[in-house]
């Protein structure tokens, strides 16, 4: 297991988001954390961030438990929900930021800054500024800056939720085919069945803080285990996908 | 305003002063009846001129009413000189010390969720909704002889009260609110993920604030300079109940304003007035350049 949560508690003021959260990622997957809003996926890709701390339990990343690491430690690269890019640096100044705050050297930088450019086909677009790109630009944009230091594990919160319908299922088949040419092991968080069936090989499904079911979208839709799995999927919705697969 | 972005549409919402200002400046069609329109031109031409523009010209008359060089004499009055460099002296310590204290509070009240974060906000504002005589008051029973801290004071030989650093204490007091105010709405707009990408990336907390915060505040956090300024300057009531009016010594600019009109030294109190006016003119300038580039 590539990355592994065992047993794993938190608290926000009272609100429970995770009640003892337990599973595994083997390497090279790209895992979906599903669930409907308030279910604690976003909690557990920020605990796994090292952006939020567990109440208790062990975060392993590659054998190592690194719950005490600061999450700049932890070979994670992270794309927000809103992208979050630096809104006063130029896209490939956003792209290099990881790499210089790593005191790497100019050509280095330059070198890794031009071939993510390249990979997320905006080669001539790296002198712009964040407000000039269009949603699934600046979604490519965050994609690539977090790649640039060559992170072991990726991590997504929510990455289409703010690009209109339209464009979605377009970047969702871009994102699952750079992931597997970079061969990263991913999550992403999601709220919409359609895109986790579609794009992950293993489905975490959430529910209330708790963990309702992991698998393959496969067995999440012919063998759901509990009741709130059998009601939350649209089985229905995905059998034509699933005898492709 | 059709090129904005959507993170100056955010600005809007939380209610960025300037931005606001655009939105009303950009009426919807139906209330721009012409009639309207110029009926309230006129209420506040009127209004402007009755409270600034005659009270700016009789300023102006006045202080020249005895000829340049008389205007000249009461300028360069040694007195006159002092005064001004005490008023800059307690501008420029007043705006350094609440331009740090501003940034931090802004910093601390919007990037971090703690018990009392309402409390202390609101602790911040006090300046504005308090008295300056009052706060000048409260300073005299902590400071003075008789105040709490007096005998400790005394023992060390520290004056504050009727001296220069009382001066200081009580300008700063009355403007601290200024940079936070500024600061706070733009900082919470922003949110936090641009930090905690860059933290995630490793990047240290001052190479955060250099490279990701501080470019974000940059105007705002002039806008506030400018406007600590301009308060600072023209500060008269806490600094006239703690100053005790040496002449020369802990006297500023508005408080000799006073002295003089007090002696009847009309053309003197006028001629000094007119310093005050045109800083002010100065700080109006810079003002609108700031919120033009901020823009």
């Amino acid at each position: 297991m590539y990355v592994e949560m065992r047993h794993i508690t938190k608290t926000f003021d009272g609100f429970q988001a995770s009640r003892d959260v337990s599973f595994g990622i083997e390497k090279g997957f790209l895992a979906a954390l599903l669930g409907p809003s308030g279910s604690g996926k976003t909690t557990i890709l920020r605990m796994i961030a090292g952006l939020d701390r567990p109440d208790e339990g062990d975060i392993l990343i590659d054998g190592t438990r690194v719950n005490d690491l600061p999450g700049s430690k932890r070979g994670i690269g992270f794309v927000f929900q809103n992208y979050a890019l630096f809104r006063y640096m130029t896209v490939a100044d956003n792209i290099a930021f990881g790499l210089e705050v790593q005191k790497k050297s100019k050509s280095e930088i330059k070198s890794r800054v031009d071939e993510l450019l390249e990979l997320i086909a905006m080669k001539d677009l790296g002198k712009r500024y964040p407000h000039q790109l269009s949603g699934g630009q600046r979604q490519r944009v965050a994609f690539a800056r977090a790649l640039a230091p060559d992170p072991q594990l990726l991590l997504l919160d929510e990455p289409f939720a703010a690009i209109d319908a339209k464009v979605r299922r377009e970047l969702r088949t871009w994102l699952r085919e750079m992931i597997e040419r970079v061969g990263v092991t991913s999550i992403f968080v999601t709220h919409d069945q359609e895109e986790a069936m579609e794009v992950a090989d293993l489905v975490i499904l959430t529910n209330q803080g708790r963990i309702e079911q992991i698998g393959s979208p496969r067995e999440i839709c012919l063998q759901p285990q509990t009741d709130f799995v059998r009601d939350f999927i649209d089985a229905k919705r995905f059998e034509a996908l699933m005898d492709i697969v | 305003m059709a090129d904005k972005n959507e993170k100056d549409l955010d600005r809007d919402l939380v209610g960025d002063g300037i931005h606001s200002i655009q939105k009303v400046i950009q009426p919807h069609k139906a209330y721009s009846r012409p009639v309207i329109k110029y009926i309230l031109i006129g209420v506040s031409v009127l209004f402007l001129a009755v409270m600034l523009g005659i009270p700016l010209i009789v300023v102006a008359v006045n202080a020249l009413s005895d000829g340049w060089a008389a205007y000249k004499e009461a300028v360069l009055d040694e007195y006159t000189v002092k005064a001004l460099l005490l008023t800059l002296l307690a501008t420029v310590s007043a705006v350094a010390v609440n331009t740090v204290f501003g940034v931090f509070a802004a910093y601390l009240l919007s990037k971090f969720y703690f018990k009392g974060r309402q409390i202390l906000a609101t602790l911040i504002d006090i300046p504005f909704s308090i008295s300056p005589v009052i706060a000048g008051l409260v300073f005299i029973l902590t400071f003075g002889n008789i105040g709490w801290m007096g005998d400790f004071l005394k023992a060390h030989d520290i004056k504050i009260v009727f001296a220069v650093p009382g001066v200081i204490l009580a300008t700063i007091f009355v403007t601290f609110p200024f940079v936070f105010r500024e600061l706070f709405p733009v900082l919470n707009a922003q949110g936090k993920d641009e930090e905690e990408a860059a933290a995630l990336m490793g990047a240290g907390g001052f190479t955060i604030f250099r490279r990701i915060t501080f470019p974000h505040i940059r105007w705002a956090l002039l806008y506030g300079v400018i406007l600590c300024t301009a308060r600072a300057m023209g500060e008269f009531g806490a600094v006239s109940v703690i100053s005790g009016h040496l002449r020369g010594k802990t006297n500023t600019l508005p408080l000799h304003v006073e002295i003089l009109y007090n002696e009847f030294n009309t053309t003197a109190a006028f001629a000094v007035s007119s310093i005050l006016v045109i800083l002010a003119v100065l700080i109006l300038i810079a003002r609108n350049i700031v919120e033009w580039k901020r823009k």
